[in-house]
């Protein structure tokens, strides 16, 4: 350790301790660990639509949010709506791009790296013949996601690269993108 | 029949704990299912030799005799070696003799095999952590037109139809078959998930030399940040060639094998999905890789290793193509087999005893079941050190727990007929 950090201490605002502590506790009760996540949303017009996200459930109890939060999702103008929010699989990106820079920041602290400015610009490209059926051979979804990161902390550059992996490990918006899982959608 | 000890299972652990206890005056015995070293003799693929070096199996009382210290076992050789050993301990096995229940009563163990009951004061597991195939849930979704094999049923490429062949997981058994595999002919598609890339040879020293003389292989299970995590490692990527040369993502691309990601799924139409993590898991690797190597440099630097050894070096990232496949359809004929490689599980079936915890591993504490006074675990990964399932690195534990095992009959009411002295260690 350096003198300069005995002076002051890592702090990325995370509070790690508590982390570990969850870690140790939900392995003994695993129950405990599982939780639900919820979203529920509305047409408003067009493709205009607005999803409102209020309690989850969680350590075997239901839980909420301190505060309602919404989110307003539509189309561009270039496919012929409104653009009264940000296009679905932006907001897509907005959740890998938050789940992983939590991740760096939660990595960063357990390993005592102090951060300065966490930044990433995120690209995906997709071809839109999949949504709009003029081509079976082209999927719906993204053809793949680049996500760019510029980090200025006090570690050398491998030990910041190792910060991004290991929250890659970790996160969860990542592990949903990158592999398969099955959806349900009913109507009552 | 009755006596003091009774271990269970006749490879480098059992041998070895026997020996202590020999040394001890301990009464055992060691029952094996099979002859002594049954799964290096009947669940390892014919080409298999071991990652460590020859002259890293120094077991209690014995070690390597032949004139080729830096090569690497074959499987035969291996047996006779740990046949040789069994000699030096003139352990008192029972071979043949296959465990069926082991239980606890108020005063002592009693342990039932298909040759008669035992009972005892303590028992030793030294039945290894890899008995069993672990092949994940996603094996029951592949199209029946698939032939499929685990790493212990598979023993070389001739074994299998010609054409395509799937293989999953990337450690040391995956990438070793993959390499046999595709050299045999055959293209093969490899499926990686988290592994943990090493050279084999570092500055002119095997990396086990390295890792042995920077005391990394003698780390405690006591003072690593997460025991949990360091159990459950994938063994390294690493062969035993006889040519020494390194294998890894890098070397197997370049004689053809096609990389893909994590196998996640089989969709609905019989297609294989793979993980996007690839690139991911590789850069994992290549990080922790040049940590090992860091930290390997400065101990060679501080231990005044520097002139003798090579320079160092660092090796170039795994390469991994700009968009690697994330389907592969199984039905259509191009890949015939698909082969397991995905780690083992231990088989404690037998062990009436509750000490396993959710994943069906024993609960213990470096080897000492705190549970079930009198019980022990022998030879797992880490089970008390980064070696200890390692030949070389069995033996130290098993002086250990050989003197908790002593001190621990000492203290028991005096049921044993024998006369107990435990040595200082």
């Amino acid at each position: 350790m350096t003198a300069a950090t005995i002076e002051k201490p890592v702090d990325n605002g995370v509070n790690v301790e508590a982390l570990f502590g969850a870690r140790e506790a939900l392995t003994k009760s695993p129950e405990a660990a599982k939780f639900k996540w919820r979203a529920s949303v509305k047409w408003v017009n067009g493709t205009h639509s607005r999803t409102t996200i209020d309690s989850f459930y969680g350590l075997g109890a239901e839980q909420k949010h301190k505060s309602q939060f919404t989110f307003d999702a539509d189309h561009p103008e270039v496919f012929a709506s409104e653009d009264k929010g940000a296009t679905p699989v932006e907001l897509v990106l907005a959740g890998l791009a938050s789940c992983l820079t939590a991740g760096v920041a939660a990595v960063a602290q357990a390993r005592n790296i102090q951060l300065r400015s966490v930044t990433a610009s995120l690209e995906a490209g997709m071809d839109i013949r999949g949504i709009l059926g003029a081509d079976t051979d082209v999927r719906n979804g993204f053809d793949g996601v680049k996500v760019t990161y510029h980090i200025d902390a006090d570690a050398s550059p491998d030990d910041i690269k190792a910060l991004v992996a290991q929250s890659q490990k970790r996160s969860a918006v990542y592990d949903i993108i990158t592999n398969p899982t099955n959806v349900t959608v009913e109507v009552k | 029949m009755r006596t003091a000890v009774v271990v269970i299972g006749a490879g480098q652990s059992g041998l070895a704990m026997s020996w202590w206890l020999a040394q001890r005056s301990i009464d055992h015995v060691v029952l094996e299912r099979g002859e002594i070293a049954n799964t290096w003799r009947t669940e390892r693929w014919d080409s298999l030799r071991l990652l460590t070096p020859n002259w890293l199996s120094r077991l209690p009382g014995y070690g390597y005799e032949g004139d080729d210290p830096d090569g690497f076992r074959t499987l035969p050789q291996t047996v006779a070696f740990l046949r040789r050993y069994a000699e030096v301990v003139a352990a008192p096995l029972r071979t043949h003799t296959t465990v069926t229940a082991v239980r606890r009563s108020a005063a002592d163990y009693e342990v039932v095999t298909d040759r008669g009951v035992w009972r005892c004061d303590a028992v030793v597991i030294a039945t290894g952590a890899f008995n069993r195939p672990s092949v994940p849930a996603v094996a029951s979704a592949i199209p029946h037109s698939i032939a499929t094999l685990s790493a212990t049923q598979y023993r070389n490429p001739e074994q299998l139809e010609p054409g395509g062949v799937l293989v999953v997981g990337a450690s040391a058994s995956g990438a070793q078959i993959a390499d046999e595999i595709q050299r045999s002919g055959r293209s093969v598609t490899l499926a990686v998930g988290e592994h943990v890339r090493v050279p084999r040879t570092y500055r002119g020293r095997d990396i086990l030399w390295w890792m042995d003389a920077a005391g990394i292989l003698d780390e405690r299970y006591d003072q690593v940040d997460d025991i949990i995590r360091a159990r459950n490692i994938a063994s390294f990527q690493l062969a035993g060639y006889p040519d020494g040369r390194t294998i890894d993502l890098n070397s197997l691309t370049a004689i053809g094998v096609k990389l893909v990601g994590r196998l996640a799924g089989v969709n609905g139409e019989g297609k294989a999905q793979f993980s996007g993590s690839l690139r991911n898991v590789c850069a994992l690797a290549d990080l922790k890789m040049t940590r090992l190597l860091n930290s390997i440099d400065e101990w060679a630097a501080q231990s005044g290793l520097d002139r003798q050894a090579a320079q160092p070096q660092r090796y170039a990232a795994t390469a991994v193509e700009e968009s690697p496949p994330l389907l592969l359809d199984l039905t259509r004929g191009r890949i015939k087999t698909i082969v397991w490689a995905t780690g083992f599980t231990p088989d404690y079936s037998w062990l009436h005893v509750p000490v396993l915890d959710a994943k069906g591993n024993v609960r213990h504490d470096g080897g000492v079941v705190s549970e079930a006074p009198g019980l022990y675990l022998l030879g797992t990964p880490f089970l008390r050190r980064r070696k200890s399932s390692l030949i070389d690195g069995v033996g130290d534990d098993a002086r250990e727990l050989s003197a908790h095992l002593a001190s621990y009959l000492h203290r028991r009411p005096l049921q044993s007929r024998f006369s107990l002295q435990p040595l200082d260690v």
